[in-house]
């Protein structure tokens, strides 16, 4: 089970934090605050693996990658595999990759909601769903047609196109 | 109306248009958030959807990454979720996921609409509501909803059917009773060839095992197929996850699944899959020799591995698998030992574990010996891991594999003297615990403790400080052990002492009264023995024992003087030490005495100085010193201090007031009967008091004390909480005297006196009282356990051992000890040490919890039809059908695969059984007035039942017996065939 999914810039902003079970806003920003003074001590080129229980109770798992000006961080129970986990990292930002060109700490930064479709096609519930970045994007690019399509009407607000129709 | 919507949407920030707003804002983020709040909050009061969606989203976008409140605009999440639209859907279902819990009291309003989406033709709107309530799901949801989730496990649309199987772990753990309406539903997927589906569910029974493993062992066909089938590592990995929970559940199930996963391990490329594997190995197939050496051979490659990922998860698989296969570890012991100065933190800790574990009785003081230098070159941090790790593993098991206390005691020492060291606390309750347990620590516990007192350079390391306290009760506690008690009282009464905390120095205090009556008492010995007014009381060879002694010692005492240890001592006091214990069992107020006579001459004659402290002046200097030194804290803030300041005062005057008439020197040895006499009762009783001996108390040692009549004893503590939460317990530890077979009840004289003249004394006040008033026992902390007269084996026979160290030096050592473990001969005898009866640890209620406690896994197993299949598997009727599966399966020709076999069998059996299964049909039609979906089920088994035939047929009738809550629920034992 996943228990939080967190994306921070190395100055320790969250640009994306979810948490699967529920905790208050400020606990997770604790929490998050937390984890980043634990991931800037890191020097490079060690392992990836964190101590979380301290943060996030017993049987907590932490594995990170630093990607340019980002840490993606996930934690885990013992039901998840850790290398698995890196794995899953890897995914997550590869689906990244192919959505935005070349994805930058911008990219994610202006995509709040659709790095959430994203990251919602992947883990369900703290479940890994899919594991291919192919199939989520499928997804995603099916979900960008219904947004887009729904909101098209929106052009003309729905107030005036009422009016219009009388 | 209509204008000032378009004009709102018009001129509305979006969430685009507040991130760069925010990334651009002069004012300061947290204004910048303050005013968009209030922007949002008038924005989201707009009757335009688009408008309110959008104040929405920006709402929380600031929620989520800036921990603004937004649970003021729960109400508007409900509106937002009920739009048509679907981009303002998601926004909505969003925030609700992002910003709802159970004590939104809007909850009760969303039923409907998740019920509406769920049905829903569109599968992203589906898996909109899926997602949703997942997070948010409640008791009341998860039952109303139970049923479109339902549905939704068998839809055709793989993308919705695959949320829907992972919502249902959700809705088990909030509402046990949908496993009735869903389990089966869930099995089958567990057939789907859709790999997605297949990740799903196989992650739903993951972590449904994880909480009751024995409920799923019904399922093992199941598991056992996709293990061998699949070649998706995800699944894969999750699989084995099962079957290293349920394995050791089935011996005949891990049988049957070493192959595979040997296979697996062989075959893989993916290293998360190798070492999911040799986890599953180390931790549940730990008795299959082949299946480990395998595992070993892939973790030395782990070890070795440049990724530093794979060498961390090497160690620690080596860690899980130490207790049981040492040996793996020992092969790998050059990779643990270098991963020891690894750059990585985590590796370094790793390995540390590791070492540890290897430790035995035989390599301890080798492996510390290392670990003691490696602490001193590391970085705080690791230093003090090194520490803590060395400090609990020699003390397990009341030190267990400690056979040198001398050793460790000097290990205690040196380790307080390592600069980074942080460990004082622990270092102070073992100094203190060794003292009570181990009698033949004593010594050099008192060597050691006046070591650590003379050095002044310690007082100002606040980590010591506690270490310190223990030295100094030690050496008041044990003063009859100490080479020259006038040293330890110097270092005690030193000035730098004024920079300890008042809680120690009270203790300091206390140590230094010990001492001085110690002091006097030899002293006025010393001068009734050189009347030898005493002599009669020496045993005649001991003077000559010590004068020999005298003579050949006194010129390389006087060199060494104030070096740590020195054997000539050693030898000097092991005679003693041999007949003290001896003599042990019998503490009388004769042998104390006796003893201390022994010591003043032991010690007076070897050192010259200590010849001059006998004298009348250097008594009334020490007398004088400790009214200088102790003086000013007559003022002491500090209650404690202030107390046993005073008391040890008045006492000093008391006694100088004495001397100063009476110089002992100058009386003739016929007046030292009468003048004398009253300062040496005093000191008598003084001393008496001080030297009960002390020991270990049982945890539960309060349950023996009774509760006096009409004493009422609050049940329940919880209030005090309330009153006093904010007092931190005081961690030091309370001592008891000697031990129930001891059973020293202080006599009546000597108590009376101490009331008299003791009266005035602080934390001897609170012993003796404590001695009068329950005789035997005190609360202890943690620490304590019940003397007792079983004593441990000198030599654990559990205990193996191997070693390690740095480098080739490591090597060596391992292999000695490895040597040493062959013999296991010991050429010192294993001091005793003190150990309870009722265990060394306080009683730990631990409620295992009963499968069936969990109303989850009751459901499941009733569901499964297993209520009898745990048990089943040693039942006799299992025997008599197993007897039978084994025929069948030597006459049977055709299969290859036993287990399906197995399983025609177990029907074949049941089908042998019609009493059983009638009443089993009984029962489920009972069941089946209990829910609607139920009877659909029970049709849709009994059809299928119908349909099958032969081995297929077998198979597919039991897998659903097992698992649907319809499905004619066996009574005959769900014997476990495919276990064979």
């Amino acid at each position: 089970m996943i228990k939080a999914v967190i994306v921070m810039n190395t100055q320790g902003k969250p640009r994306l934090s979810k948490f699967y079970d529920f905790l208050p806003v400020e606990k997770q920003h604790e929490a998050i605050r937390n984890v980043f003074t634990v991931l800037c001590s890191r020097p490079e080129h060690v392992s990836n693996f964190v101590d979380a229980e301290s943060f996030f109770g017993p049987d907590s798992r932490l594995v990170y990658k630093h990607f340019a000006t980002l840490y993606f961080v996930f934690i885990f129970d013992s039901s998840e595999n850790e290398l698995a986990m890196l794995d899953l990292i890897q995914v997550f930002v590869e689906t990244l990759d192919k959505c935005f060109r070349n994805v930058c700490e911008l990219d994610v930064v202006f995509n709040y909601s659709k790095m959430h479709t994203i990251l919602d096609e992947i883990i369900f519930g703290g479940q890994v769903l899919e594991t291919s970045s192919s199939e989520v994007m499928k997804a995603i690019e099916e979900i960008s047609r219904l947004e887009a399509s729904s909101n098209a009407i929106n052009l003309v607000p729905k107030s005036v196109s009422g009016w219009r129709s009388r | 109306m209509a204008g000032s919507s378009i004009m709102e949407n018009l001129f509305q920030r979006t969430l685009d248009d507040l991130i760069k707003g925010m990334r651009l804002q002069l004012i300061g983020e947290s204004a910048f958030i303050s005013k968009a709040t209030a922007e949002i909050r008038r924005e989201i009061k707009s009757t335009d959807h688009h408008t309110k969606s959008t104040a929405l989203q920006k709402l929380s976008y600031l929620s989520a990454l800036h921990a603004v409140d937004m649970s003021w605009a729960s109400f508007h999440v409900v509106e937002v979720m009920s739009s048509p639209r679907f981009a303002h859907k998601r926004i909505g279902y969003h925030a609700a996921s992002h910003s709802f819990n159970h004590h939104t009291p809007v909850l009760l309003l969303i039923t409907n609409q998740l019920r509406k989406d769920l049905s829903s033709h569109n599968e992203f709107e589906v898996s909109l509501a899926l997602n949703c309530l997942s997070r948010i799901a409640t008791l009341d949801l998860a039952r109303d909803l139970t049923p479109e989730v339902f549905k939704l496990l068998s839809t055709a649309r793989v993308f919705v059917r695959k949320k829907a199987i992972a919502l249902v772990l959700r809705l088990f753990d909030i509402y046990p009773d949908s496993v009735r309406v869903c389990f089966k539903r869930l099995v089958e997927n567990l057939e789907s060839s859709d790999p997605q589906i297949l990740t799903a569910v196989i992650g739903v029974f993951c972590e449904l095992s994880n909480k009751d493993p024995r409920s799923y062992l019904p399922l093992a066909p199941e598991f056992y197929r996709i293990l061998v089938d699949s070649r998706n590592n995800w699944v894969l990995i999750k699989v084995l996850k099962i079957f290293a929970r349920l394995a050791p559940l089935e011996p005949r199930l891990a049988k049957r699944i070493v192959e595979p996963v040997c296979e697996h391990m062989r075959r893989s490329g993916a290293k998360s899959l190798i070492v999911e594997c040799v986890r599953t190995v180390m931790a549940s197939l730990g008795d299959y020799e082949s299946a480990v050496k395998l595992a070993v051979s892939k973790v030395r490659e782990l070890l070795v591995d440049e990724d530093p990922n794979l060498r961390y998860l090497g160690l620690q698989v080596l860690l899980v698998a130490a207790p049981k296969h040492l040996w793996a570890v020992l092969e790998n012991k050059e990779a643990v030992i270098k991963s020891l100065s690894d750059e990585d933190f985590n590796i370094k800790i790793e390995s540390l574990r590791l070492l540890m574990a290897m430790v035995s009785e035989s390599n301890v003081a080798e492996i510390s010996r290392v670990l003691l230098n490696y602490a001193l070159k590391s970085d705080p941090e690791f230093c003090n891991e090194i520490l803590g790790s060395v400090l609990s593993t020699c003390r397990r098991n009341v030190y267990e594999i400690v056979v040198d206390f001398d050793w460790y005691v000097s290990l205690l020492g040196e380790m307080s003297t390592i600069p980074n060291c942080q460990k004082g606390e622990e270092i102070e309750t073992q100094l203190i615990d060794i003292g009570m347990r181990v009698k033949d620590a004593r010594l050099q516990l008192v060597r050691v403790g006046r070591d650590l007192l003379i050095d002044p350079a310690l007082l100002g390391n606040e980590h010591l400080h506690r270490i310190l306290c223990a030295a100094a009760w030690v050496a008041g506690e044990y003063v009859e052990f100490a080479s020259n008690p006038f040293e330890v009282i110097d270092a005690i009464l030193q000035p730098r002492t004024s920079l300890l905390p008042p809680s120690i120095r009270a203790v300091y205090i206390n140590s230094a009264l010990k001492i001085l009556m110690f002091y006097l008492d030899g002293y006025l010995l010393h001068n009734e023995g050189s009347s030898s007014s005493y002599s009669g009381n020496l045993v005649g060879g001991q003077p000559g024992l010590f004068t020999v002694k005298k003579h050949t010692e006194a010129p390389k005492l006087a060199t060494q003087e104030g070096s740590n240890s020195n054997l000539e001592q050693d030898e000097d006091f092991n005679p003693r030490n041999a007949t003290e214990s001896s003599e042990s069992e019998d503490l009388s107020v004769e042998n104390v005495t006796d003893r201390d006579v022994r010591h003043g001459q032991a010690f007076t004659p070897p050192n010259t100085l200590a010849k001059k402290n006998f004298t009348h002046e250097s008594v009334v200097s020490l007398l004088n010193r400790i009214e200088v030194i102790f003086g000013p804290l007559t003022a002491n803030q500090d209650v404690e201090v202030l107390e046993r300041a005073r008391n040890i005062l008045a006492f000093v005057q008391l006694f100088k007031g004495e001397m100063i008439d009476n110089p002992v020197q100058n009386v003739g040895i016929m007046d030292v009967d009468k003048k004398d006499t009253r300062v040496s009762a005093i000191i008598k009783s003084m001393r008496d008091a001080f030297t009960m001996e002390l020991g270990p108390i049982s945890t539960n040692a309060q349950g023996r004390v009774s509760v006096p009549d009409g004493l009422v004893l609050k049940e329940n503590l919880d209030d005090l909480q309330a009153i006093c939460g904010d007092i931190e317990l005081p961690s030091s530890s309370l001592f008891c005297i000697g031990g129930p077979h001891l059973t020293t009840t202080s006599d009546g004289s000597s108590s009376n006196l101490q009331n008299e003249e003791q009266g005035p004394l602080n934390e001897s006040t609170s012993l003796i009282e404590h001695r009068k008033r329950h005789g035997l026992y005190y609360l202890s902390s943690e620490k304590s356990e019940i003397v007792s007269d079983v004593y441990p084996p000198a030599n654990d026979p559990k205990a193996n051992n191997n070693i390690n160290d740095e480098a080739a030096e490591l090597a060596k050592l391992t292999e000695q000890s490895l040597l040493l473990k062959k013999k296991t001969n010991q050429t010192k005898p294993r001091p005793v040490v003190v150990k309870l009866d009722d265990g060394d640890v306080a009683p730990i209620s631990v409620k295992m919890p009963e499968p069936g406690d969990d109303p989850l896994s009751g459901t499941i197993k009733e569901v499964l039809g297993s209520e009898t299949m745990p048990s089943s598997s040693r039942s006799k009727p299992s025997d008599k059908s197993s007897r039978k599966r084994r025929e069948k399966k030597k006459s049977s020709t055709d299969v290859p695969s036993e287990m399906k076999e197995n399983l025609g069998d177990a029907e074949k059996h049941d089908l042998e059984n019609p009493n059983l299964s009638s009443k089993n049909h009984g029962h489920s039609k009972e069941r089946r007035q209990r829910g609607k979906e139920k009877i659909v089920e029970g049709e849709e088994h009994d059809q299928k039942g119908k349909k099958k035939s032969s081995h297929r047929h077998g198979r597919r009738k039991t897998h659903q017996r097992a698992n649907s809550p319809l499905n004619v629920v066996s009574q005959t034992p769900v014997i476990p065939d495919f276990l064979l």
